[in-house]
């Protein structure tokens, strides 16, 4: 025992705690918690953490199941949806992501690997056709990609049958879809594909600025319809002219 | 663990902790110097960054930090700073006549310069990064336009593109999917007269009914001898050049479910500069009219 190290006082009593694995234990994890309180906690309550903008809408779901389907095929190991603020990424891929743009995504798909470009604004860049060619064989389109295919999602069909306990999943975990909105989400995904359909009106009051048509241009609604209809309203509904940057961010 | 008995090492004269294994006794050193101090150095940065900067979290925001830096402030002034220094030049190619543009050498290279770049970016994942398209994507290289390639027609398509929704004076034209229109026998006629009009192997009487059939279906659009028309978008089909492909089974695929090509609009996405300079830049490529 050395002479520098208290035998008593306050400091000593630290030697209670090592020889008490468990109270060490304890302990530890309430001091390393108040890192996590201090960062993390603060984003619930901040009123700044997410920007008020308008725009920003729940995911029809069409575009829900299209985004299931991203997060199903690990879309997001290779792609992120973050534009960050740095001139580089958005003289490339356009305005920089807001916190309010990925509100209703759970789970948010920022990512943070880009073996492929960014996805957050992608919609409307490229048309259906592409996507759909794209999708399918990669290369054909752009040769130096290392992307693989996903030619089986043509022939896979979107069941509309569980569209509504989706929407209602996600009504539980904070997304505001109305009671409307769950009992028609089965025949909304079916409408989302069909510009002639009666509800075209309908489904745009819900779901303001959605886009509907065919999107791969085969009959019924494959998984390709869903996740085209997901990569085309990527980043399309923030109304920046409401956007006005916070000095503190 | 402690003890209270002071221990000293006898060789190197420094106290022990107590520990011991084995006979090997634990020297209680202190930390080196400049490990101790380093650990301080932090922790005074650290207070003097979460001042600096925006830190702490508070009742109804964080702490802005004095020096007022923002992530988001700091690429406004970033972007705002090289389109300060390009203002002059932009200004410049966004109201300058492309057809003179050559006989200004300096703005030509910033034309056609920055016309790469944004070709690069937005157009070559469908026209391909050398703009030789593939099918369905229209290859620039060559002089045969679907609907025009002088400076005009080029800045037009970029700035409203092709048969989209989001702008409604898109160029627009619909082929007629002639699957429940003509019998199977037209069809394989109409065929054989595309392949005759575009020089290659054909059935020569097939080919003679298709002409007539060509003549009252086809020809509205893409003219009596098949040459194609630039204002509907209608293809050239007597010359190799094919954006679907010209051998039989495309065509009849072609005539029998049609194609509507989509290209989205630019004008939106673009500023006048880029759209100026991605113009000059497709038209160089080769096939400029």
């Amino acid at each position: 025992m050395s002479d520098t190290t208290p035998t008593k006082g306050f400091l000593a009593k630290h030697g209670i705690l090592e020889r008490s694995p468990t109270l060490l234990l304890v302990s530890s994890l309430l001091v390393v918690s108040i890192g996590g309180i201090v960062e993390i906690a603060p984003l619930f309550y901040l009123e700044n953490t997410i920007e008020k903008v308008e725009g920003v809408r729940p995911y029809s779901p069409l575009e829900l199941a299209g985004r299931d389907i991203y997060v199903r095929e690990g879309c997001y190991v290779c792609h992120s949806q973050m534009i960050r603020p740095m001139r580089d990424e958005v003289e490339r891929y356009g305005h920089y992501s807001l916190a309010a743009e990925s509100m209703y995504d759970h789970p948010f798909q920022w990512g943070s690997k880009r073996t492929g470009p960014d996805l957050a604004r992608v919609g409307g860049k490229y048309s259906d056709a592409w996507h759909v060619d794209h999708l399918i064989d990669p290369q054909s389109v752009v040769p130096e990609s290392v992307m693989p295919g996903y030619g089986y999602l043509m022939d896979v069909s979107v069941n509309a049958e569980y569209a509504a306990d989706v929407v209602a999943t996600h009504r539980i975990v904070g997304v505001p879809y109305t009671e409307e909105m769950i009992e028609v989400a089965a025949s909304d995904v079916l409408a989302q594909i069909d510009p002639d359909s009666d509800s075209y009106d309908d489904l745009l009051e819900r779901y303001p600025g959605a886009q509907i048509r065919n999107f791969d241009g085969a009959p019924g609604v494959s998984e390709m319809d869903a996740l085209v209809a997901y990569l085309q309203m990527l980043g399309t509904t923030v109304d920046f002219s409401t956007f006005t940057p916070d000095a503190s961010r | 663990m402690s003890s209270d008995k002071t221990d000293i090492d006898e060789i190197t004269g420094t106290d022990t902790t107590g520990h011991s294994w084995d006979g090997i006794k634990e020297l209680n050193n202190p930390l080196p110097r400049w490990w101790l101090y380093t650990l301080y150095l932090c922790i005074v940065w650290a207070i003097g960054y979460s001042i600096a900067y925006p830190a702490w979290p508070m009742i109804s925001g964080a702490t802005a930090g004095v020096l007022g830096y923002s992530t988001r402030a700091e690429v406004a002034a970033d972007i705002a700073r090289f389109e300060e220094a390009n203002a002059g030049i932009s200004a410049e190619l966004a109201s300058a006549d492309l057809v003179t543009l050559s006989d200004n050498e300096e703005l030509m290279r910033y034309a056609t310069s920055a016309g790469a770049a944004v070709f690069r970016n937005n157009c070559s994942q469908c026209h391909g990064s050398g703009a030789a398209g593939s099918k369905g994507y229209p290859n620039l290289l060559d002089d045969d336009w679907l609907w025009g390639g002088d400076f005009e027609n080029i800045s037009y398509t970029i700035r409203h593109g092709i048969r989209n929704e989001e702008d409604w004076d898109a160029r627009y034209s619909e082929m007629t999917a002639f699957d429940e229109v003509l019998t199977n026998d037209e069809i394989d006629a109409v065929v054989q007269h595309v392949l005759a009009i575009s020089n290659q192997d054909h059935d020569a009487a097939l080919a003679e009914t298709g002409g007539v059939i060509f003549y009252d279906n086809c020809a509205a659009c893409h003219g009596d001898d098949g040459a194609g028309n630039r204002d509907m978008g209608a293809a050239n089909l007597t010359d190799a050049i094919w954006l679907y492909g010209g051998d039989a089974a495309t065509l009849e695929e072609t005539v029998r479910y049609a194609r509507f090509g989509v290209m989205p609009n630019w004008g939106t996405r673009l500023t006048e500069a880029e759209i100026q300079a991605v113009t000059a830049y497709v038209h160089q490529l080769g096939g400029g009219e």
